[in-house]
């Protein structure tokens, strides 16, 4: 009976050390533990940073919270910064860092303690963004210089690190409504959000896909080359139509031009983004080469730790032969993210390796003694060879120099790029893409630019025409630093 | 264990140690008074005004009872009294704390303190009435039926319409003028009477008969009466009462005294298969059962109204190993923080040190009480003293068990810690028993040696 007694009292007290000691982390990180979040919210909570520049802030305020968070530059970081909301939590680095930046995590203890022996409130630490701030200014504002209600993304990575430089979505929103400690303006801020068509709090960046259209046709490229059959010289179908198998449609170019002749060099079909050579080549290549291919890249995995939501981006499972045509172009289900497609181009700068994307560049304790900082890893180390790598950005030069993408040079630098102009519904704009990196002979940005709707008419959507200048401004930031 | 060596007619005789009760009594009432004393500094910046109003009438009632048990128990166990004097401080400080959180909230707050405070003192008179009353243990034997009797009235009372009152869903009060009262818990320890005498008398029925399967002897039919009718109450108390936990109780303490007092594995095979069958129908036939299950499974499904489990383990994550600090936590955020779960809210304040040492000291009460079942040299004082320390040990798993999700919720009060007049009361008679009748068994024998009738001692043989 004693032994039994005895059971019962080991059980709770072993019970009660997994509820306090090994759980109470999982606990306390749960959303809706309002103790947890008072404790945060009273706290001095760290500033996240942007090349020395607080993006967010933790200011002395005279109310129950005694410290109110505020954005100074809230439109053009929203989606990186994230907010922080006693309401609705947080996002973002906001979310993703929230340990350092409460000063909860593990490796800020010895602060705690010493903070506790002083008697002083804990403070948060801090984290550094890779973002260059030119570069990010660049792309918010060529963006909004399209149109005011422009829905679209930019993403410039650099290509050697794997560091985001860039990261717009828009429409964007204000971090510092809902941020707010008046829970009536927080609450109002909130619905009004999320019930905007437009989907502010979305990061298109990373949080959703579109169909890359002729973006993609990098991604097939790399298929070609890699196969060995191919060579950027190699001769392929460029007329006006290709006969689909197994149906009464043709593949046809945009604006059913012919691509410049029956035979036509993949270089030259790379430039004047031919359909014809691509869905052949796909045909050719299989679909399970060009998912192969794609996955290479980062197609259907989640590799991005320091923002939340990142989805993955999509080829098709099973295609029929024309499906694997069209998703040879970008079309049918293919559908990535602006991030992905960035990375892509990345790949190739990087002579085919793709580095894991990350946006902590650093962590910093409250005294700004550096805890931790991110060491660019390679993702996918041979995506594609250092030769295909090569092949293609000789092509992805020509398209910017002679063919679809003008509109991108940059006097004195060679950039390399690919336009895309994705079809998804009749009832809707296509979407206008453009990937480049600069300069071709030493990469220092990779950028992918999305125009989802842009208010301009139909006929006036191109990847040259919305999407490049926009990359342009980006690659020109970077590289004139 | 050794200490049944010292029931050995030829052992040594145990010392009094009186002087060592005192010392640690000193010591509980430190940390009781502290405790107060930290809360008053950590809420309010000083210490508080009433603090040796408050320390004066504390240490009065522990003075009170030693002195009690000096003159008329004085080789009672020398631990107890200190261990359930720091428990009852230190919850009479937790709940100090929780009104002082609640008055900051909303000036007309109820308090519980100041209640709690009379309950003790309630206790403590109860205590007192049971040492200078019952001189003898063994006397209670003759009223074996008289407490059945009672225990059954009293866990009728609260069906009675105009008396019982139902308070949070649980059938379990009763209500006089301004007090309300858990009958329950007084009925508890007649209970334990009950059941100790009445196995006295036919324990060598139950403990003989029976026939022989899978190696554990099996009770005859016929004699299954006993543990039938106490399955059907502790099933009444589950269906009428609405409360799963004294159910448990009540029933875990008979099939344990029924074990104990016959030493015979099969009762607890029979009655654990009734009880799960038991309980398993109140689960499917109940949806408030259903409900706390699933919370206990999975707190965090938004199916099950789960708010009292999630903020009491939220609490104790909070807490952590070392606690916020009286005063330091919120409490406030759990709700009946100040009764049904104080040991959330000690866990957030005084963190996993502080309850492994509540845990710990009512180890100790039910490791006292079991040692003085030991020692103890007749049948009856035995299973009382065994039943007593069961019980307790049964509702501090129970209880604790439910807070801290090792099990499913159940309403029990936290002995001597928690807020609630009955329970409070009934716990110090219990403590008042068990140094009764351990003042006996650690009495030195009468001189046996000149003694022809040494029956006595064989029956401690017997175990």
């Amino acid at each position: 009976m004693a032994i039994a007694c005895m059971a019962l009292f080991v059980a709770l007290l072993v019970n009660s050390t997994y509820l306090q000691f090994v759980r109470s982390d999982d606990l306390n990180s749960r959303n809706g533990n309002k103790r947890v979040r008072d404790a945060e919210f009273s706290r001095e909570r760290g500033d996240i940073s942007v090349a020395g520049n607080a993006i967010a802030v933790s200011e002395e305020v005279d109310d129950e919270f005694e410290y109110q968070r505020t954005y100074p530059q809230p439109a053009k970081y929203a989606h990186l910064s994230g907010f922080y909301s006693y309401t609705f939590g947080q996002s973002a680095v906001e979310l993703t860092e929230n340990q350092i930046l409460s000063g909860s995590d593990p490796r800020l203890f010895v602060n705690r303690v010493v903070d506790l022996v002083g008697n002083v409130q804990p403070k948060g630490g801090s984290v550094a963004l890779t973002i260059d701030p030119q570069a990010q200014t660049e792309a918010f504002e060529g963006l909004r210089a399209l149109d005011e209600n422009i829905t679209g993304a930019v993403v410039a990575l650099d290509p050697t690190t794997g560091g985001i430089l860039a990261m717009v979505s828009a429409p964007t929103y204000n971090p510092n409504a809902l941020a707010s400690h008046r829970i009536s303006e927080e609450v109002d801020s909130w619905d009004r959000l999320n019930a905007d068509p437009d989907r502010p709090l979305l990061n298109r960046g990373i949080q959703e896909i579109y169909p890359p259209g002729s973006t993609f046709k990098l991604v097939t490229a790399a298929a070609a080359l890699s196969s060995g059959d191919y060579q950027p010289d190699s001769l392929v179908p460029g007329g006006v139509a290709f006969d689909l198998p197994l149906t009464e449609t043709d593949l046809v170019n945009s604006q059913g031009r012919s691509c410049g002749g029956d035979r036509i060099t993949l270089t030259r079909a790379l430039t004047v983004s031919c359909n014809v050579s691509f869905g052949f080549l796909g045909l050719e290549l299989g679909a399970d080469a060009l998912r192969e291919q794609a996955e290479k890249f980062g197609f259907g995995e989640e590799y991005l730790d320091d923002l939340n939501g990142q989805v993955p981006s999509v080829f098709p499972e099973t295609p029929d032969e024309p499906q694997t045509a069209f998703s040879a172009i970008g079309q049918f289900e293919v559908a990535a993210t602006p991030l992905q497609m960035a990375m892509v181009t990345a790949g190739i700068a990087n002579g085919g390796t793709v580095m894991r994307p990350y946006v902590i560049d650093e962590v910093r304790s409250p005294d700004f003694e550096v805890l931790d900082k991110t060491s660019p890893e390679p993702y996918r180390s041979e995506a594609v060879s250092s030769a295909v790598a090569q092949d293609l950005t000789e092509m992805m030069i020509e398209v910017v120099e002679v063919g679809s993408a003008t509109t991108a040079q940059i006097p004195g630098v060679q950039v390399a790029g690919k336009t895309g102009t994705a079809q998804s519904a009749e009832e809707r704009p296509p979407y206008a893409w453009f990937v480049s990196f600069a300069p071709a002979d030493d990469p220092q940005v990779a950028v992918a630019v999305l125009i989802e709707d842009a208010g301009v008419d139909r006929n006036a959507i191109s990847g040259s025409g919305l999407a490049a200048p926009i990359a342009k401004r980006v690659m020109e930031a970077v590289i004139s630093q | 264990m050794s200490t049944s060596v010292g029931s050995h007619p030829t052992g040594f005789t145990h010392r009094r140690r009186r002087g060592a009760e005192l010392f640690l009594l000193v010591v509980s009432l430190v940390v009781g008074v502290g405790a107060y004393a930290a809360v008053g500094l950590s809420i309010e910046g000083t210490f508080p005004a009433d603090l040796f109003g408050y320390g004066g009438w504390l240490a009065g009632l522990c003075i009170l009872c030693h002195v009690v048990i000096r003159i008329f128990a004085p080789y009672a166990d020398p631990v107890l009294l200190p261990i359930v004097a720091a428990l009852n401080g230190l919850g009479l400080a937790m709940i100090h704390r929780i009104d002082l959180a609640n008055l900051a909230q909303d000036e007309d707050a109820n308090t519980f303190a100041q209640d709690q405070l009379i309950w003790m003192t309630l206790g403590v008179g109860l205590f007192v009435a049971v040492l200078v009353v019952v001189r003898d243990h063994r006397r209670l034997q003759a009223f074996t039926f008289t407490f059945g009797l009672a225990a059954l009235i009293l866990l009728m009372l609260p069906l009675l319409p105009v008396l019982g009152t139902e308070i949070n869903g649980a059938r379990i009060w009763i209500r006089l003028g301004p007090f309300s009262f858990q009958p329950g818990e007084i009925a508890k320890v007649c209970l334990v009477v009950f059941f100790a005498g009445y196995l006295v008398q036919h324990r060598d029925a139950l403990a003989l008969a029976g026939r022989r399967f899978a190696g554990i002897d099996f009770p005859r039919g016929r004699d299954l009466g006993p543990i039938l009718v106490m399955w059907l109450v502790s099933l009444a108390v589950l269906v009428f009462q609405r409360d799963l936990g004294s159910s448990l109780l009540f029933f875990g303490l008979f099939l344990v005294m029924l074990y104990v007092a016959t030493e015979r594995p099969g009762w607890l095979v029979v009655g654990g298969a009734m009880f799960a069958g038991g309980a398993y129908l109140g689960y499917l036939r109940f949806g408030h059962v259903q409900a706390r299950v699933g919370s206990w499974l999975d707190p965090f499904d938004p199916s099950y109204d789960s708010f009292q489990i999630i903020q009491s383990i939220y609490g104790q994550a909070w807490g952590g190993l070392v606690g916020r600090g009286l005063g330091q936590g919120d409490p406030t955020l759990i709700p009946f923080s100040y009764s049904d779960f104080i040991f959330a809210a000690l866990g957030e304040e005084l963190g996993l040190t502080g309850v492994m040492a509540i845990l710990v000291l009512y180890g100790l009460i039910v490791e006292r009480g079991l040692r003085t079942a030991l020692v103890c040299r007749d049948a009856f004082g035995k299973l009382v003293a065994t039943g007593l320390a069961v019980t307790f040990a049964l509702q501090v798993f129970v209880v604790v068990g439910g807070v801290t999700k090792l099990i499913p919720l159940t309403g029990l009060t936290t002995p001597f810690l928690s807020y609630g007049g009955s329970s409070l009361v009934a716990n110090w008679a219990i403590i008042g028993l068990l140094l009764r009748i351990s003042d006996h068994a650690r009495r030195p024998p009468p001189d046996l040696s000149a003694s022809p009738d040494s029956e006595t001692t064989q029956v401690v043989m017997r175990r």
